[in-house]
């Protein structure tokens, strides 16, 4: 199969949706011309013309607001949020407009709308272009929330985002942008809500999402390698809704579990992760405390070797399974 | 208060239809009668939550939906029970709704904070001061790309005025030249803080300058004027994008039902009662000859009719199961 990178395939998502649905749109900031920040929607605007790939002026609450408005009157608005901390510059219409209008008005309305927005660290932005903030967006009833680890789920998973009549908000990892894998040229989706075993084990669970995933297979074939254990890495790939069958028939194979995110721990999913182990029948199949493994209490540091020191690595992550083995 | 004076009726554009008229005063007299007696419910206990009253607003509400086509849209304010009324909206579910009940517009689950019907154009009304400037422009933003012959009109506060999302909203919408009527319905009070001093500049509509787009003001209390004015509004956005029109009224009951008016000369409050937009109207229609006292009478008494009809289907009305609060979170 031929091999495209995370950003071709989110291209690619968006232009097949533009082609099937007119109903479709793409807004934000420097998406037209200039191709958004990343160079994600280069090219759209020669095919799609200005009426559907909108530049905004750096206006993110009208952006949002804007969206919520055009999904609550028949379109589907994509709209990309050029880095995902932005977010806070339009959490109203976020979190109390998208989020809270369907149940607000009495199912009246549905929300048809895909927020795009570039998270996470190590390129080098510092503190308010590198975060990972989905335990903001997942405390909010109302939103679904997306975080694509490999080329085909990006795809697959935003044209499954465009389709549905949810709020979703889809969280690229700006370290996959480049980063290639087999893409099918058909027509397909990945379902919202469905885990995706990466590697198979019965020693441990890891449990991971984004570009933590590719990590944590390293850090299991290391494991595997040096240690013979087994690391089951179960890729969550959506947020909300989580699959939490998957996460509770893992952990119960395994009875060991790690949980590994980029974002900061205090207050972060892995908490609600391990919540979910821990209440759940799986409990009883434990060997040990359920660990995590996440980004440091701090905003991202500028200074190369600090930026690094703050977010999960392969060594460290393979250390934790080594610790949840003994 | 203003620069130039406000837009009041005049002979020089066209006045409504005497139906429309008619139908205006009815829309006023209904939500002056929505309001009082949902203002006693509260003092009866009898209504968990809150609510906006716009007793002396109806004009500035009214006035502007008369005016509209049936297939434009409108976003609410939190104080927009004239505006969903005049809307076309079923008196009842808004009724119902204000109680919590399950025969609500919105089930209950919203309360009278977030009254909307959309198969009735009324994309709702919105608890954060400000928040429907940027969705309406969505609206009118849906409205081109559908190539739809639709205004949309975003009702906001002198207070929504200071939010960050008008300045996004009017710039949006200004250079997409979106058919969206930004209608500022001045009621002179944020909350507590008088609009004399939460702005510094004597007529909010001078800010429609800083957007390259037409703005005005209008004598919020005055109806006739309020229609003339949102007629010019709705054809200005049809043809040529959109406009800021400023209805300048008062507010005549506290912001919420706990408020005191602790803040304000009850002085002042009764010169605003005096002049009422309800008296002004019926006034106006005997002395055009265009109604009868008994007509006028008989819409007054049509009006307290429908809200104690209302009153009672709401009254009536079950609560929601229990697990309608399970419900809706997503489609």
């Amino acid at each position: 199969m031929r091999e495209i990178t995370y950003a071709q395939a989110i291209r690619e998502a968006l232009a097949e949706e533009l082609r099937r649905d007119p109903a479709v749109f793409f807004m934000g900031e420097d998406v037209a011309a200039y191709g958004g920040a990343f160079g994600v929607s280069a090219g759209l605007l020669a095919e799609f013309g200005p009426e559907r790939i909108r530049d905004t002026p750096i206006s993110e609450a009208a952006i949002m607001g804007a969206a919520v408005g055009a999904a609550m009157t028949g379109l589907r608005p994509v709209v990309e949020i050029m880095f995902s901390d932005f977010v806070s510059c339009c959490f109203d219409g976020l979190c109390n407009q998208a989020a809270k209008t369907r149940y607000m008005f009495g199912g009246q309305t549905a929300m048809p709308l895909v927020v795009r927005a570039p998270a996470g660290s190590g390129t080098g932005a510092a503190g308010q272009h590198s975060q990972s903030p989905e335990a903001w967006i997942c405390n909010v009833p109302g939103l679904k929330v997306v975080a694509p680890s490999t080329p085909h789920d990006a795809k697959g998973l935003l044209k499954a985002a465009i389709r549905d009549d949810n709020p979703v908000v889809f969280l690229e990892q700006k370290l996959l942008y480049r980063t290639k894998g087999e893409v099918p040229e058909a027509d397909y989706t990945v379902p919202l809500g469905q885990a995706a075993c990466r590697r198979d084990g019965r020693h441990l669970t890891v449990l991971t999402y984004g570009r933590m995933v590719a990590r944590c297979l390293e850090a299991a074939e290391r494991l595997a390698a040096e240690d013979g254990a087994e690391a089951e890495v179960l890729d969550l790939r959506t947020l909300v809704p989580l699959d939490r069958e998957a996460v509770i028939a893992s952990a119960r194979k395994t009875g060991r579990v790690l949980i590994v995110h980029e974002a900061c721990q205090t207050g972060g999913f892995g908490g609600e992760l391990a919540a979910v182990v821990a209440g759940s029948d799986a409990f009883f199949y434990l060997d040990a405390p359920v660990r995590r493994l996440c980004g440091a209490d701090t905003p991202i540091p500028y200074n190369p070797t600090l930026e690094a020191s703050v977010v999960p690595t392969t060594d460290s992550i393979a250390a934790a399974l080594r610790d949840l083995l003994r | 208060m203003s620069t130039q004076p406000p837009h009041t009726t005049t002979t020089d554009a066209p006045l409504p239809p005497r139906d429309t008229l008619l139908r205006m005063f009815l829309q006023m007299s209904q939500t002056r009668c929505f309001e009082e007696t949902a203002a006693r419910l509260f003092t009866q206990g009898k209504v968990h939550g809150t609510a906006h009253f716009c007793i002396g607003e109806e004009a500035a509400g009214i006035g502007v939906t008369a005016a509209l086509e049936p297939q434009d849209l409108i976003y609410a304010t939190h104080r927009g029970h004239g505006q969903s009324i005049g809307k076309g909206m079923e008196i009842r579910r808004m009724m119902a709704e204000f109680l919590g009940k399950a025969t609500g517009v919105c089930k209950g689950k919203g309360g009278c904070m977030h009254i909307a019907d959309l198969s009735a154009g009324n994309l709702g009304a919105n608890g954060i001061v400000g928040a429907q400037l940027p969705i309406a422009v969505g609206a009118a933003l849906s409205t081109r790309l559908q190539k739809l012959d639709r205004v949309v009109i975003c009702f906001f506060g002198d207070g929504a005025s200071n939010e960050g999302t008008f300045h996004e909203a009017l710039n949006l919408a200004s250079i997409w030249k979106l058919p969206v009527v930004f209608l500022c319905v001045n009621n002179q009070y944020g909350m507590s803080m008088h609009v004399g001093d939460h702005v510094n500049v004597p007529d909010l509509s001078v800010r429609a300058a800083a957007y390259g787009i037409p703005g005005w003001s209008a004598d919020g209390n005055d109806a006739v004027a309020v229609w003339q004015a949102a007629r010019r509004a709705r054809e200005i956005a049809r043809t040529q994008g959109p406009c800021l029109l400023v209805a300048n009224t008062y507010r005549i009951m506290g912001h919420s039902k706990s408020d005191n008016n602790a803040y304000r000369d009850k002085a002042v409050i009764e010169q605003w009662k005096a002049r009422c937009p309800i008296k002004r109207l019926r006034a106006w229609l005997l002395e055009r000859g265009l109604a009868s006292e008994q007509e006028l009478d008989a819409l007054s008494a049509r009006a307290r009719h429908d809200i104690d009809d209302a009153l009672a289907f709401a009254e009536a009305s079950p609560d929601p199961e229990p697990a309608a609060a399970f419900t809706d979170v997503y489609a």
